[in-house]
């Protein structure tokens, strides 16, 4: 696997920030977020629920709804930053260049229109097509993301498929129109286990032919260190740690970081109970003053209780942010 | 299919026997027209014998068997007053009244339901929550007091509109209507819009409501990521969703004007068969009365199984074998 970094930047998303108000105040859910997506890669974007990793995938699509607000930052794509863009040439892009995949596809598809509309829809609403055409593209979408009989697909309507095969046409929804860059949104957490790594699998085989970044959005390490080529790591609204996926597994700087990885089942000998991070991610109003991490962490000094730390890096794309960094000899 | 539509039919043919047997004691109980119907100098043996030519001095189950074997051969009886077959008498007053419904139910389809999708998809905007609150001002003020302050004002007032009748009509397959002429059109303005006013604050309501919880929706937010235009979102996406409980009340709300446009036909005089019912009651006209119930409770019976259809239709879900129990 050849690092990303050497590829050219396809999404660049630079002090991006969002807020959610409340009656109280506004409260950042991401908090000046700087991330880099090199073309044809798979960045995993993992942290706890509540760490602002969709809130991550939606700003960058420019979706989000009252009472969420984008406040600050750039989302560079092919050099144009979408938050300067009109709202007609942002549509013109969803779902063209840019498109998502969400989390529960029992939700995700309308329950009152055909997958035929709905996939039809995509296709039309960025240019023309004949009928015949159409329904080509459909059923050879349909056939590539591993789903049977598509022509009877078309016209059936969502609540006719299984939870896995939704997911499946959303899949095919979002490669449509060939994409440069897919944000998943924890695509398979709603699925069964075994469904889960087919749709992996799938995905992993869809994002190599098709030559799209691939944004995949996890609470699960696992998963994403099967499908990842770098990882970021993000807490209380920060990316507290990126990398390319080999020297965060095996060379984590942040304590974060750290305690996800010790918190991999897997990890644990039989009868040994299970390793787990103490306490909770902060909720939106209540960020913990100088680290946010500072009140979960081992290692936390005065330092941590009042600054918080700004990212390092290595020069060469390797990220932390971190007073007191793992070092290479503590991570062996 | 074939199933519920033989379930469904049942059905309605035990409502129908039921409401029969309430309304006729119903009637009974409520006074004898024999009255108000014989002049107060008519002899006894005058009086025995128009009781008598009417059937009223059978007992009252005996009179019932009576009507129901009529009824099922299609005859409700004849009205005392105006010696017709009531049921001819309430279906030539149907035409008038089914006008006003269905204009006024299409003024409030016309009018509620876009501004109700705009309230719904301005949820929490100033304007937005002033409309929901003047909707419910438009159910709350009682029928018969908006009917004469439109009176007072439109036609009192400012003499725009006349305040009763029908006005022109225009005779269709020997119905006569007054939609076709300009006259009838005035005529109708002022009826259609009092009973238009409590539909289109509710179908402002229904419509927002679902359409600010069906803007919430996964679906929706998909949509957008897929770049779907927003008109298309909110008539494809939106529209269709909430198009269920629309159709829904719809049909009841036409159900229960049909049967209850009774207090605006009094205060406009419009000659419908809500008009014919309060005459009917005050005459103690019995046949007219029976037969004036069973005629709406069975358009309310149709209604509701043409409703169930429409859901069908609506939402792919619904499999109407699977909705019988």
């Amino acid at each position: 696997m050849t690092d990303p970094r050497t590829r050219k930047p396809v999404l660049e998303v630079e002090g991006l920030q969002t807020v959610f108000h409340d009656l109280e105040g506004a409260w950042p859910a991401i908090n000046a977020l700087d991330l880099t997506i090199y073309e044809g890669e798979v960045l995993g974007l993992v942290g706890e629920s509540g760490s602002g990793k969709s809130v991550a995938g939606f700003s960058i699509l420019g979706l989000i709804d009252t009472p969420g607000e984008i406040t600050a930052g750039r989302v560079l794509f092919q050099g144009k930053d979408l938050r300067e863009m009109d709202e007609e040439s942002l549509r013109k892009l969803r779902g063209a260049d840019l498109s998502m995949i969400f989390q529960d596809p029992l939700t995700t598809l309308n329950p009152v229109l055909t997958i035929g509309e709905q996939m039809g829809e995509a296709i039309t609403e960025h240019g023309q097509a004949d009928a015949e055409a159409l329904r080509r593209r459909c059923i050879d979408t349909l056939t590539k993301v591993g789903i049977t009989s598509p022509e009877e697909r078309l016209s059936q309507y969502p609540h006719e498929l299984s939870g896995g095969m939704r997911q499946r046409v959303v899949i095919a929804i979002a490669l449509l129109n060939s994409p440069k860059v897919i944000i998943a949104d924890e695509p398979t957490t709603a699925l069964d286990v075994t469904i889960q790594s087919q749709i992996i699998a799938e995905m992993q085989r869809l994002q190599h032919d098709s030559g799209a970044a691939l944004i995949w959005i996890s609470h699960d390490l696992g998963v994403v260190a099967e499908l990842a080529d770098r990882i970021a790591v993000m807490y209380a609204g920060d990316i507290v740690e990126i990398g390319t996926t080999d020297e965060v597994l095996d060379r984590p700087r942040h304590p974060y970081t750290r305690g996800l990885l010790d918190s991999v089942p897997g990890d644990v000998p039989p009868g040994e109970p299970l390793r787990q991070i103490e306490g909770s991610a902060p909720p939106l109003n209540a960020r913990p003053f100088g680290c946010p991490f500072h009140p979960r962490c081992a290692q936390a000094t005065d330092l941590c209780r009042s600054s918080d730390p700004a990212p390092q890096g290595d020069g060469a794309g390797r990220i932390w942010r971190c007073h007191h960094p793992i070092t290479a000899q503590e991570a062996a | 299919m074939l199933t519920f539509v033989t379930q469904r039919l049942l059905q309605s043919v035990a409502v129908l026997f039921a409401v029969s047997i309430a309304v006729f004691l119903a009637v009974y109980a409520v006074g004898n027209p024999v009255d108000l119907l014989i002049s107060p100098e008519a002899t006894q043996a005058e009086r025995a014998e128009m009781i008598a030519r009417l059937g009223l001095d059978r007992p009252v189950w005996a009179q019932y068997l009576t009507f129901l074997g009529n009824a099922l051969q299609g005859d409700l009886g004849t009205s005392f007053v105006h010696g017709q077959p009531a049921l001819s008498l309430i279906l030539s007053r149907i035409p008038a009244t089914f006008e006003l419904v269905v204009s006024a139910l299409l003024l409030a389809s016309i009018i509620g339901i876009p501004i109700g999708l705009w309230v719904g998809l301005n949820d929490g905007s100033l304007g937005a929550r002033a409309v929901m609150t003047g909707s419910i001002l438009g159910y709350s003020i009682p029928s018969f007091w908006k009917g004469m302050v439109l009176i007072l004002v439109c036609a009192v007032w400012l003499n725009w509109l006349p305040a009763s009748g029908r006005g022109d009509t225009v005779t269709v397959l020997g119905v006569p209507f007054s939609f076709l002429t300009v006259d009838g059109l005035r005529h109708m303005a002022m009826p259609v819009i009092n009973l238009a006013i409590p539909n289109i604050a509710l179908m402002i309501r229904l419509t927002a409501a679902g359409a600010s919880e069906s803007a919430r929706m996964d679906y929706v937010k998909f949509a957008r990521a897929k770049g779907v235009r927003d008109t298309r979102i909110v008539r494809r996406h939106i529209l269709r969703n909430i198009l269920i409980p629309i159709v829904t009340v719809l049909g009841v709300e036409f159900g229960s004007l049909i049967a209850f446009s009774t207090i605006t036909e009094t205060v406009f005089a419009w000659p419908g068969m809500g008009k014919l019912l309060i005459t009917s009651i005050y005459q103690l006209d019995r046949p007219v009365v029976v037969a004036y119930v069973m005629l709406v409770t069975f358009i309310f019976v149709t209604v509701n199984l043409l409703v169930d259809f429409a859901y069908a239709a609506l939402d792919p879900r619904v499999k109407l074998s699977e909705r019988m129990s």
